[in-house]
């Protein structure tokens, strides 16, 4: 395969991590919601917790990205 | 008929007034578009705290909204470090605020005269200075108050004796990446937008100009979907700051109070 090719072919794979890690945070939101739904009381009280799950959620995808971006425009 | 826009064009740095060659032990220092938008923020945080430190009975509007950041920092620490977190309320208000700002200043529309609007966030070179001073204080607080028994950090509690040697690593690792990830994390949302922006507003641009038809169509939807993400890149600005603080009060907690 050509090596022009093979960078943006593996960029395009790299958005695939890009997409896994929105279904994270959207994890990270719909099980926060549905906690503070049962509970409302405690929620505001776990925000803190929210905020760190999405953040390392959201790291994942952001790396992903980071990758594609060395493979267009570095590599 | 097309003519290719370059979405990365907006995060170049250049110098300006003329300072290309000032240099300062043999390193070039020019005042750049980063160096002016990072002045920006600060003189904007200058007037903001100054105007809002009337210390009146009544608080005024200005007053209020200066307030409220500083208790929504030092609640902040409170809730994540405790009593002993108080003294790093104005290291952690100052670096939210000027994170703030900055993602705030960089997506003012100053295209429409002219100007280039820059996020120095954009860049890891700020970010990572921003996040590698938030680990110094960790490291140094870590240090000078527990000194080498700091290291029991990297032994969360009960450990059994055997795992010792594999946790050990794990979790030394795990706290040195913690100054990339701290920087990586900002500069990444903060160009990734910016980048998704452009992109969109280069579809606009070539969709005009290969016919109306083109323009009506694909145009405006480009441009309606713009001015959404536009929204998301404010929610974004705000978050990013937040996770920023938060974190670096999660860190500081891990050298102020151990496990």
């Amino acid at each position: 395969m050509d090596a022009e090719a093979a960078k943006v072919l593996g960029a395009g794979l790299a958005a695939i991590g890009a997409g896994i890690a929105a279904l994270g945070v959207g994890n990270v939101f719909a099980a926060f919601l549905e906690g503070a739904l049962r509970n409302p009381g405690a929620a505001d009280g776990q925000q803190g917790r929210l905020f760190i799950g999405f953040a390392a959620a959201e790291l994942l995808g952001l790396l992903a990205f980071v990758i594609a971006m060395i493979l267009v425009f570095v590599a | 008929m097309s003519g290719k826009i370059d979405p990365m064009h907006q995060f170049a740095i250049e110098p300006l007034f003329g300072t290309d060659h000032l240099a300062l032990g043999g390193f070039n220092i020019a005042f750049t578009n980063s160096a002016l938008y990072m002045v920006a923020a600060a003189v904007v945080l200058w007037i903001f705290v100054i105007g809002g430190s009337k210390r009146e009975l009544v608080p005024g509007r200005w007053q209020a909204a200066v307030e409220y950041f500083t208790t929504f920092i030092s609640s902040l620490l409170l809730a994540n470090v405790g009593e002993g977190g108080k003294k790093y309320i104005p290291y952690v208000f100052s670096l939210f605020m000027f994170i703030l700002l900055a993602n705030f200043l960089g997506m003012l529309p100053l295209g429409v005269v002219g100007l280039h609007p820059f996020t120095f966030t954009s860049h890891f070179t700020a970010t990572g200075v921003l996040a590698i001073l938030s680990f110094s204080i960790v490291l140094i607080v870590g240090f000078w108050k527990h000194g080498f028994h700091f290291f029991s950090l990297f032994i969360p509690h009960g450990t059994p004796l055997p795992m010792i040697p594999v946790i050990f690593p794990i979790e030394l690792i795990s706290f040195m990446v913690r100054p990339f990830s701290l920087g990586l994390r900002l500069f990444v949302a903060m160009t990734a937008g910016h980048v998704l922006l452009k992109v969109l507003a280069g579809f606009v641009i070539n969709s005009s100009n290969a016919g109306v038809g083109y323009g009506l169509t694909v145009g405006t939807a480009s441009f309606i979907l713009m001015i959404g993400i536009s929204a998301l890149e404010m929610l974004v600005a705000v978050i990013q700051a937040y996770v920023f603080a938060l974190l670096t009060s999660v860190y500081i907690n891990d050298a102020e109070n151990l496990h």
